[in-house]
């Protein structure tokens, strides 16, 4: 009775404890999204002139059939996305596989890899943006002088070479992580492995295909979809290099744009909200795959 | 004998090459990995010790001919950069302290305390490190407009815990998991009770936990640029991200690359030595975070 009595208390004591993080998750994330997902059903603006008016699927429909904007964000959050997360798990891989071996120092490159990481994006961007100018950037000055783009070439203001100097920049602040990670997955292989493969006449090639990408295999899944997550929001690094012009422009972007630009001055508020539907769903589907996964590697 | 004198000499000969060859390829590597890392912040560094007439010299210098301290100085004269680093430094500590109460209250009660449906509780919490920020963008603008906070801290301070809350619940639920129980048990005992439990005895035996996941969180919310960029709408609200992406010079051509570059520098300098000295632990705390959820 006593024992039953302390487990009630202590469960009240439980929820008042939990209560605080549920709610405010609940009022910040929770309630805002299905009230986005409400809005996406009205045709409405922030400014009292634009009164809502419900509308069903057809912002759904206008999206997808008559705006060439969106397919041309979605397509190029796609591309980024692809591009960006194969480049920063190949090179991790490798870099991982480098800092794993033993040279003087090594503690210190680690070190020096979480750099990129902890600069801001928004700095980190802007740092990049400069040596991308097309005056007096370093990296424009190093290709103007070997040859690869013409003096005053500017990367930035060029539709065919400006995502792929974004793409550069998530690159280089992203794959020094995944490396670590990696690396933590790296050191988990125990060495017996290796020197049994070894002894079996197993060359360097060999190892590496047998051994240490199936030993690797659910630590690069599990890095490469929270990656890919990560990429398909992407705003910060597009929104300070181009403002989304020279056909650089994402989903998150044009969302924003939508959202806050357009819907003080017209009724786009609602149409904004649906968009953000379609990034909710489309990141829920690689987020199910990403728990899915865990789930394999937990059996 | 001299023919196999001279094969075992070959062979030795060979050994040495590859492992020369081997040393000169991963020493080019390391190289090549830490110039990488380091180079853009390098650069960084000295342009914004660079005079203009250098910094815009159609021949760049990897080191500043004449170092000046000026752009230092007009950063903090020309704009309010200093307020700007004020309202980091209050939205991100405030942030990590709410953050941090929070996250081990809840941490605590779903590793220890006997509750039903934890693990939805848990699943929850963790759901919402998988939202994307833009997608309750629009409708937390509405909703904070309402409550009056576009242009406030705690406009700014809430959604941050919220946002940095999951990955805290998660660590901390974990560190508090591995403590030995045997402790709390024999407090129990001793008639103590559960939340004096926990501040006298569990919070101090966590403190190594406690100081690396805070530094995550007041990294996170140091470094978040869509929500400051759209809740705080006036300059002098500004954080440093929005200061920094929103940098403007006299007239829409001048870009004032030497001082954004300073501005740069004097934020970023304090997270490198930071992230320098608690590497390992931020290294274990989001492999923990990334790997497991």
């Amino acid at each position: 009775m006593l024992e039953l009595k302390a487990k009630t208390r202590e469960t009240v004591v439980a929820w008042w404890m939990v209560f605080p993080a549920l709610f405010v998750i609940s009022v910040i994330a929770f309630f805002p999204l299905f009230k986005t997902f409400y809005d996406g059903f009205f045709e409405f603006g922030l400014n009292p002139n634009f009164p809502r008016k419900f509308v069903g699927f057809r912002n759904y429909v206008e999206l997808f059939i008559h705006d060439p904007r969106f397919i041309a964000a979605l397509k190029n959050t796609i591309f980024f996305t692809v591009v960006s997360v194969a480049l920063e798990t190949a090179l991790g891989l490798l870099i991982a596989i480098i800092v794993n071996q033993p040279f003087k120092f090594r503690g210190a490159v680690r070190a020096a890899m979480l750099i990129p990481w902890a600069i801001p994006t928004a700095i980190s961007s802007q740092m990049w943006k400069w040596m991308f100018n097309d005056q007096s950037g370093i990296i424009t000055k190093i290709l103007e002088r070997l040859g690869v783009i013409e003096p005053g070439f500017p990367i930035l203001g060029s539709p065919n070479t400006a995502m792929w100097a974004i793409i550069a920049v998530d690159v280089w602040k992203t794959t020094p992580f995944m490396a670590l990670l990696i690396l933590a997955g790296l050191q988990l292989i125990p060495e017996e492995l290796y020197e049994a493969a070894r002894i079996d006449g197993a060359n360097v090639w060999q190892r590496f295909t047998k051994i240490t990408l199936p030993m690797l295999s659910s630590t690069i899944a599990v890095a490469l979809i929270f990656r890919t997550l990560d990429a398909l929001r992407v705003f910060d690094v597009v929104f300070i290099m181009t403002r989304g012009s020279v056909n650089t422009e994402t989903l998150a972007v044009y969302n924003r744009v939508l959202l806050m630009d357009r819907a003080f001055t017209g009724a786009w508020f609602g149409y904004g909200s649906a968009l953000s539907v379609i990034i909710f769903a489309l990141i829920s589907i690689f987020a199910i795959i990403y728990i899915k996964s865990l789930r394999l590697k937990l059996d | 004998m001299i023919e196999n004198g001279t094969a075992q000499g070959v062979k030795t000969m060979g050994m040495t090459t590859k492992r020369v060859l081997h040393r000169v390829l991963l020493t080019t590597a390391v190289i090549f990995v830490l110039v990488w890392c380091i180079f853009p912040f390098y650069w960084a560094v000295i342009s914004s010790l660079k005079p203009n007439i250098e910094l815009f010299d159609p021949h760049p210098t990897f080191w500043p001919k004449s170092p000046t301290f000026s752009n230092y100085i007009k950063v903090f004269q020309e704009r309010p950069f200093h307020v700007n680093i004020w309202n980091s430094i209050i939205v991100a500590g405030v942030t990590t302290v709410i953050t941090l109460i929070f996250g081990s209250f809840a941490g605590y009660a779903i590793a220890r305390l006997h509750m039903r449906g934890k693990a939805l509780v848990m699943a929850l919490i963790l759901s919402v490190s998988m939202f994307p920020q833009i997608s309750i963008l629009g409708s937390l603008f509405v909703i904070l407009r309402k409550l009056g906070f576009i242009n406030t801290y705690q406009g700014l301070i809430l959604p941050y815990v919220a946002i940095t809350l999951p990955l805290t619940t998660w660590i901390l639920q974990n560190f508090f998991r591995d403590l030995p129980k045997d402790v709390e048990e024999a407090a129990a005992i001793d008639g103590c009770s559960r939340l004096r439990t926990l501040f006298q005895i569990v919070f101090p035996m966590s403190a190594p936990g406690l100081v690396a996941t805070g530094l995550l969180t007041f990294i996170a919310a140091w470094n978040e640029f869509l929500f400051a960029f759209t809740f705080m709408q006036k300059p002098e609200y500004y954080t440093v991200p929005v200061a920094i992406a929103l940098f403007a010079g006299r007239s829409q051509y001048e870009q004032p690359w030497g001082q954004l570059m300073a501005a740069a520098v004097i934020v970023t300098a304090p997270l490198v030595v930071l992230v320098l000295i608690f590497q390992n632990r931020i290294i274990s705390g989001l492999s923990a975070g990334a790997v497991k959820g």
